[in-house]
């Protein structure tokens, strides 16, 4: 496989904690500019997945690439943050104490270090920003809020706010509408597909119907490697996807 | 609607930033200018008791840059503390000169005693004020940096790390007991005579550390609020709440922590040196672990988190501490403990967190009862009201989530 023209490209990688593989000799490659979805039952190896890409966790072997040429394996979260890639948690993680303005001029893209954050004043470019950004996830209304008082589905969004402040060439973001109304998914689609538009993006998600509404290729996870992967139709037809999730 | 928030988180500060530049001002005065006869006339004693304070509020406010708003809860700033105080002490024990018990110009008298025939290298300079006052910051400054270089690094967060604080104030303490450490052992550095000259027993030269005292800390809720409010503060609470998130947007948690932690060891040793002339005594006893929990206790009782709250509770328990001594002196450990428990329970935001939350009750209450008699939905207006009070610094913490330990 030719790793030129892939954004994500793991081949081979495994990882066990205390005996168990969570990950088994995964291989997963993703364009550039691809959206994909990721689904499997609990336990398949999602989350680690996403660990190993971002750096979290370090795979015991296997590759892991990103732009066709930066071994992952090499970095840590920081650094791999700062090439590019943008992570949405599981559970949604924002500043609580923080005003929603506030987590997004955290996250915007700009330098990390210490003392340019201590005598940092704000330029009118990161204010436009910031308000692009606030009307792209709908909280205009609620710049000053603290985010603490957000409802669940407002913070997904602040926190996918957030990975696009950071301004990443891929998103990982893990289960974007759990605890979503009916409406706030369909909403949540409509913006990830917006997002794809630019942007290399790797959602993991147990919705089926948000699924089939962002219209991508999916890959079945199961035990940690790569089950069965092509259109959805073709993902929910294959008889071990449906043993995997039915129980056999 | 923020201007109105930040000038309220302001005024706290301003007020008592201006509370203490005229309690440096008018405290020397009433001391130095008043007669004795006079109902204003503040005693010598007082001077010296209240600059005590005001150093132990100076180390309650470092530990409440690093507890409070980074959620390091160190257990061992009482280390930082007594290293500052050493390096004074040691800069007024050169300045004995032949005044000693033993007249030695150049050793202290604790090594006479022992039997040093020269001055060991790491006294050298310490009979110059400039190097004292050097070494107050760095000797603070670099073994925090090194120890949260490495503790941070490697991810050491939580009630682990607050042991390991405590390890290394109980190593120092040991350390500094033993005799060949050639800082005086047991009995510490003491018998001190002049500062920059002047008789550190004078009224006048009291006077003048009360006021050194005072600004100091004026200056240090300057310097904490202002870094509390940059982006730097914002990432350094953010990094409280949620370490990991941080991490995936770029930012190294490990080297904001290490920065406050390094800030708040050279505010706590600037205590220590403005203190150790005052009490005149400077012994190993300064390192014990129980100390530095006390330190907890007042930033707790004031309101972690809140920059005044430590200074408040700093200088009430104190001053309980001081009077209950005298009243119940048995019984003064009981009455700490007491406190804490009772403070835990009751005032979990502490005393500045309860005045901050009673407040914010008080206005949504009226405003809604405004609302209601306008006929009005009362539901709508209160919880921006709310906020209103919840959004001064000293809520920063209070309305938000605890700081998380480990992952």
């Amino acid at each position: 496989m030719s790793k030129s023209n892939t954004i994500l490209y793991l081949d081979g990688v495994s990882v066990s904690f205390d005996g168990f593989r969570a990950i088994n000799n995964l291989s997963l490659v993703l364009d550039k500019g691809e959206m994909r979805a990721i689904i499997g039952p609990n336990g398949a190896g999602k989350t680690t997945m996403m660990d190993i890409v971002t750096g979290k966790t370090r795979p015991d072997e296997g590759e892991v690439f990103f732009d066709g040429q930066v071994d992952l394996t090499r970095h840590d979260e920081a650094e791999i943050a700062m090439m590019g890639i943008g992570r949405k948690f599981q559970k949604p993680t924002v500043f609580e104490s923080h005003s929603v303005e506030d987590n997004l001029m955290l996250a915007l893209k700009g330098p990390r270090s210490i003392f340019p954050a201590l005598f940092h004043r704000r330029a009118a470019a990161e204010t436009r920003r910031i308000d692009d950004i606030l009307g792209i996830i709908r909280l205009g209304e609620k710049r000053n809020e603290l985010a603490a008082n957000l409802s669940h589905g407002q913070k997904q969004w602040l926190e996918i706010g957030m990975l696009l402040a950071q301004d990443p060439k891929l998103l990982l973001v893990d289960e974007p509408v759990a605890g979503m109304t009916d409406a706030e998914t369909e909403e949540t689609a409509r913006l990830l597909k917006d997002i794809a538009r630019d942007h290399s993006v790797v959602v993991v998600e147990h919705d089926m119907h948000f699924v089939r509404e962002l219209g991508v290729k999916v890959t079945c996870l199961h035990e940690g490697s790569v089950l069965s992967e092509g259109t959805l139709d073709f993902v929910s037809a294959d008889e071990r996807v449906v043993e995997v999730y039915l129980g056999r | 609607m923020i201007a109105q928030r930040l000038f309220g988180a302001d005024r706290r500060i301003a007020i008592a930033i201006f509370v203490l530049l005229a309690a440096a001002v008018i405290v020397p005065v009433l001391n130095l200018a008043v007669s004795p006869s006079s109902a204003f006339y503040i005693p010598s004693y007082m001077v010296a008791l209240t600059g005590k304070y005001l150093c132990y509020a100076l180390l309650a406010l470092a530990l409440d840059l690093v507890w409070g708003y980074c959620g390091i809860l160190s257990l061992g700033h009482g280390a930082f503390f007594a290293l500052g105080g050493y390096a004074m002490g040691m800069y007024l024990m050169r300045q004995i000169g032949s005044r000693g018990v033993y007249g030695n110009p150049i050793l202290p008298d604790f090594m006479v005693f022992l039997n040093y025939k020269e001055l060991p290298w790491f006294w050298y300079g310490f009979d110059h004020f400039w190097f004292a006052a050097l070494m107050v910051l760095a000797v603070p400054g670099l073994l925090a940096f090194i120890f949260g270089w490495f503790a941070f690094r490697s991810r050491v967060t939580g009630v682990y790390l607050s042991i390991i604080t405590q390890a290394m104030t109980y190593a120092l303490l040991l350390a500094f007991f033993r005799n060949d450490m050639g800082f005086g052992g047991n009995n510490g550095l003491t018998d001190f005579k002049d500062i920059l000259g002047y008789n550190v027993q004078a009224d006048a030269t009291r006077s003048a550390l009360f006021a050194a005292s005072a600004v100091t800390l004026a200056l240090a809720v300057f310097v904490t609020a202002a870094i509390v409010r940059s982006k730097y503060g914002k990432l350094l609470m953010a990094v409280r709440d949620a370490e990991s998130r941080t991490r995936f947007l770029g930012w190294r948690a490990e080297n904001v922590k290490l920065f406050a932690f390094t800030v708040s060891a050279v505010m706590a040793g600037i205590a220590g040196a403005l203190y150790v002339p005052q009490v005149g005594i400077i012994n190993p006893g300064e390192f014990d672990p129980a100390n530095s929990i006390e330190v907890v206790i007042w930033t707790a009782v004031g309101g972690r988190g809140t920059i005044v709250g430590p200074i408040i509770g700093a200088l009430l328990v104190n001053a309980g501490k001081s009077w209950f001594t005298g009243v119940l002196p048995e019984f003064w450990l009981f009455a700490l403990g007491g406190l804490f428990v009772a403070v835990t329970l009751l005032l979990p935001k502490g005393i500045v967190g309860m005045w901050d939350g009673w407040r914010g009750e008080g206005k949504a209450s009226r405003a809604a009862s405004l609302a209601e008699e306008a006929g009005a939905d009362p539901v709508e207006p209160e919880p921006k009201i709310v906020r209103t009070a919840a959004r001064t610094p000293g809520a920063w913490s209070a309305t938000g989530p605890e700081p998380q330990p480990a992952e």
